[in-house]
């Protein structure tokens, strides 16, 4: 059976990718920002995933509003990275595992989420800078990946109280997949931010950190905003605080934090960062 | 353009709704059409031609021509596919949000340095 060791949180500003790119981990500007991932590295040293299930968000690289699925699942052997346009440089292809991949769609249908699957699918920033962070370096990272691409571009989104049940709902497939893999649970995105409008810069710390520490310990408190209330509270970007949401619900029970960090700004963003591990990383989702 | 847009009470921030996907259509398609270099090179080359390929409306080719976010965004755009289309004149997302707030990027970036005090 398939060990859910835990989940790590995390923003993936297209920024990260160009400082890394030029190798500015310990530039003033950067510093505080790349000193939150050494301790979240060395637990994932320990846990040894061979699999992460990664809820994130495409930005206009694989899904335009020809066709916008609000929840899409790769099921494929491998997915690419390519050019973005905002200049980050690309990544080797990353390695999928599409049977689990199909164990996941097979549960979520059966949970009656009507979810797009993709045996085609191109990854952007959101789902390669979160693994570049996690396992730096110049070889592939040492996971197999599930992406589940929640839709943040295009109103009307879902809402926090869904992502909540997407998330359980996979946690539900993880434990019952019966292979002897360790999976670990990633959620990109936020944490406040705002992008477009005349309140482009908007921050909102008391929240970023209110959702962070509710993660914890009380992550059901989070479902009680609707999406636009997630806009109002953390800027129009900041929808992508979903991810992390869904993450979490995919880990069920209780969770003991390994490690967090938040600094505002890196781009135009509040990054976050958030370590759980599982406590009972074997027991059945009910 | 004349349509009533719904008004979501959240100030200072749009929200890319059914309508703007449908206004902001030929827009958003030219610039997720700039994930590929040629495509940036061929509207570089002739942004007149380009922007005729897309169909994009008279605000739209305004707006483009302006270099100008809010318009952008008046015009259907959407703010991810928008970042595409300042990426090819070397603009991140603090020189675009400097522009919407009508700040220099230094005030703006200070501003950002603030909310995290």
């Amino acid at each position: 059976m398939a060990t859910v060791v835990g989940s790590v949180m995390t923003s993936h500003v297209p920024a990260i990718g160009r400082a890394i790119a030029k190798g500015l981990q310990q530039d003033p500007y950067w510093k505080p920002f790349f000193d939150g991932y050494p301790p979240v590295r060395r637990w994932l040293a320990q846990a040894k995933p061979d699999v992460a299930v990664v809820f994130y968000q495409d930005h206009g690289l694989n899904f335009f509003l020809d066709a916008m699925p609000t929840f899409a699942v790769g099921a494929a052997a491998e997915y690419v990275n390519a050019d973005e346009g905002w200049g980050i440089p690309t990544v080797a292809p990353i390695r999928g595992d599409a049977s689990l991949s199909w164990h996941v769609i097979e549960q979520l249908v059966a949970d009656e989420f009507d979810v797009t699957t993709c045996q085609r699918m191109k990854v952007d920033h959101a789902l390669t800078l979160p693994l570049a962070l996690f396992w730096p370096g110049e070889g592939p990272p040492p996971v197999r990946v599930v992406p589940i691409a929640m839709n943040h571009v295009q109103h009307p989104l879902p809402s926090p109280k869904r992502a909540y049940a997407l998330g359980e709902s996979v946690g539900r497939a993880l434990a019952t997949w019966d292979a002897d893999v360790r999976v670990v649970v990633v959620g990109t995105g936020g944490l406040s931010h705002q992008l477009d409008g005349q309140r482009a810069g908007f921050i909102n710390k008391p929240f970023d950190l209110m959702c962070m520490d509710a993660l914890v310990d009380e992550p059901r408190k989070l479902t009680k905003y609707s999406a636009l209330d997630i806009v109002r509270e953390a800027g129009a970007q900041g929808t992508e605080l979903m991810a992390w949401i869904a993450a979490r619900a995919a880990l069920g029970g209780r969770v003991s934090k390994v490690h967090s960090n938040y600094h505002v700004p890196i781009s135009n963003t509040a990054a976050g960062l958030l370590a759980l591990a599982n406590d009972a990383p074997l027991s059945r989702a009910a | 353009m004349a349509e009533k847009r719904r008004d979501y009470g959240i100030p200072g921030t749009p929200i890319f709704d059914g309508d703007a996907a449908q206004r902001g259509y030929a827009l958003n398609a030219m610039c997720f059409s700039f994930n590929d270099e040629s495509n940036r090179e061929a509207f570089r080359r002739d942004e007149e031609a380009y922007c005729r390929r897309f169909g994009l409306d008279e605000a739209q080719r305004r707006a483009v021509a302006n270099r100008n976010v809010l318009e952008l965004i008046a015009a259907g755009g959407n703010i991810y596919y928008l970042a595409k289309f300042a990426g090819i004149f070397g603009l991140d997302v603090q020189d675009v949000g400097a522009q919407q707030t009508g700040m220099t990027k230094e005030a703006f970036k200070a501003k950002l340095v603030e909310a995290g005090r």
